[in-house]
């Protein structure tokens, strides 16, 4: 399992990647993707919603079980991966990369700080 | 690994995607020895049986398997069995692994009176289920008998990678394959024999796709201790000509509902979402997952009668939307 240091992390399994340009960007961790196992399908958040910290925006479905999405950060959703209409199993493939899921410009962006670091959330993936 | 009845249990050893397929295109095994067995043997075994079970047992020739289950006194399930005649006296009862307490307490107390001796070999018996078109070939590596003899729902002993084992044409996937029954000492050879053979290891989340996609109900979310075997697809195990414990008040409850198998255009219905019928609720998902062989969405639902034909819109509600989908015939693919 890989947990890149330059990401933040939440206890419901989201990373968060803080961009130069001030938008994070949200996807599910390899810790994630491996207990759902096969994703079949993924319902993404609008363009332009406002959403809270906390709050179940988005949804992954794998053959074995559904799993709520969570926002990481309050904001607004200013881009979603489309790319996973078509190519799901991106989350499994490529959990870090090409399986983003949403991008939010957050109210504050300071609150990306108070996630978890990689060591952190790796302590508590893996006593899970 | 995840808890179920008590044992921890796979729920994949790679991807349920992969081991599905590979029961539906040549070989899987499932380590399936949580399941109970019972022993009942005695110069009025058939009688008992034919009172504790619905199907006719009278029917059933030494050497051969019937699928069964065990009403209750209200008309509803203690449990769905497979009843084995292994001898013109004796009988096994293969029985779900949640439900062994409660049904070895049922058989004993439906036994007063009956010239029968029980045994509950639960604790005796291993079990390897080995599924797909390519089992019995697969199978026919290890095994001393002609299995090409066999057919589906005949039991016999042999012997697999040189232990002795009891051997059954059936299963819970849809397809053709056998059921092997060892001692749990020689568990592990077994199952390393046929991982040397071929045969994909499989896990209880495969189990669950496959069943679902035959069509194939399971205790304690299609069948319950509520829902009568007649509101069902199984209502051919019932046989009204014999009088079986529970049949009168099984055979006086009308159907207000029917199980029934459902396909969704798109999204995956899951276990307690609720079915709508042109905006009105008419009834509930029991089971639901993607199939992996036509990547639609499938479900077993109990839905209003008047809602139950095949080809019937319906919808799944999932996360506050309505997915629109339709009654199914069963099993969902076409199966081997």
């Amino acid at each position: 399992m890989e947990y890149p240091d330059n990401l933040r992390y939440t206890k419901t399994h989201e990373w968060v990647l803080l961009e130069n340009d001030g938008i994070v960007t949200v996807g599910i961790t390899d810790y994630a993707q491996d207990a759902l196992g096969d994703v079949v399908f993924v319902e993404l958040p609008d363009v332009g919603e406002q959403v809270d910290a906390g709050e179940g925006i988005a949804a992954v479905e794998s053959v074995k079980t559904a799993s709520d999405i969570y926002a990481p950060v309050s904001g607004e959703i200013v881009e979603v991966n489309i790319d996973l209409n078509d190519q799901p199993e991106l989350l499994n493939t490529e959990p870090y990369g090409g399986g983003w899921i949403f991008r939010i410009k957050p109210d504050n962006p300071a609150d990306v700080e108070k996630l978890l670091e990689a060591p952190a959330y790796q302590e508590f993936a893996e006593s899970q | 690994m995840a808890p179920f009845a008590g044992y921890d249990m796979p729920i994949q050893y790679t991807s349920i995607s992969a081991e599905h397929l590979a029961v539906r295109e040549a070989a899987g095994m499932f380590d399936v020895s949580h399941m109970g067995e019972f022993w009942i043997r005695g110069a009025q075994a058939l009688e008992f049986l034919q009172y504790l079970t619905p199907n006719d047992v009278s029917k059933l020739k030494v050497g051969r398997a019937q699928y069964s289950m065990l009403p209750n006194a209200e008309g509803g399930l203690v449990d769905d069995v497979y009843v084995y005649r292994t001898g013109e006296q004796e009988y096994l009862m293969v029985v779900n692994a949640a439900n062994v307490e409660k049904d070895w307490a049922h058989v004993q107390a439906l036994a007063g009176g009956y010239a029968v001796e029980l045994e509950n070999a639960s604790e005796d018996w291993a079990l390897i289920a080995v599924q797909g078109p390519k089992a019995a070939e697969k199978l026919q590596t290890l095994c001393n008998t002609d299995l090409s003899a066999t057919r589906k729902n005949d039991t016999f002993v042999a012997e697999v990678a040189g232990k002795a084992a009891r051997l059954a044409r059936t299963g819970y996937t849809g397809e053709d394959g056998f059921e092997v029954f060892i001692a749990p000492a020689d568990a592990e050879a077994v199952w390393q024999a046929l991982l040397e053979a071929g045969v994909t290891p499989c896990g209880l989340g495969a189990r669950d796709t496959l069943r679902l996609e035959a069509g194939l109900p399971l205790y304690g979310h299609e069948l319950t201790d509520e829902t009568s075997p007649l509101c069902t697809s199984l209502a051919w195990v019932v046989k009204t000509h014999k009088d079986f414990y529970g049949k009168a008040a099984m055979l006086a409850r009308s159907c207000e509902r029917r199980l029934v198998g459902l396909v969704l255009e798109q999204g995956i219905p899951r276990e307690g979402y609720k079915v709508f019928a042109g905006g009105e609720e008419a009834g509930y998902v029991t089971s639901g997952t993607l199939s992996p062989l036509s990547r639609k969405g499938i479900a077993l639902a109990y839905v209003d009668a008047a809602h139950a034909a095949v080809d019937t819109p319906l919808q799944v509600e999932i996360r506050g939307k309505l997915y629109a989908g339709k009654v199914s015939k069963l099993p969902f693919a076409p199966l081997g």
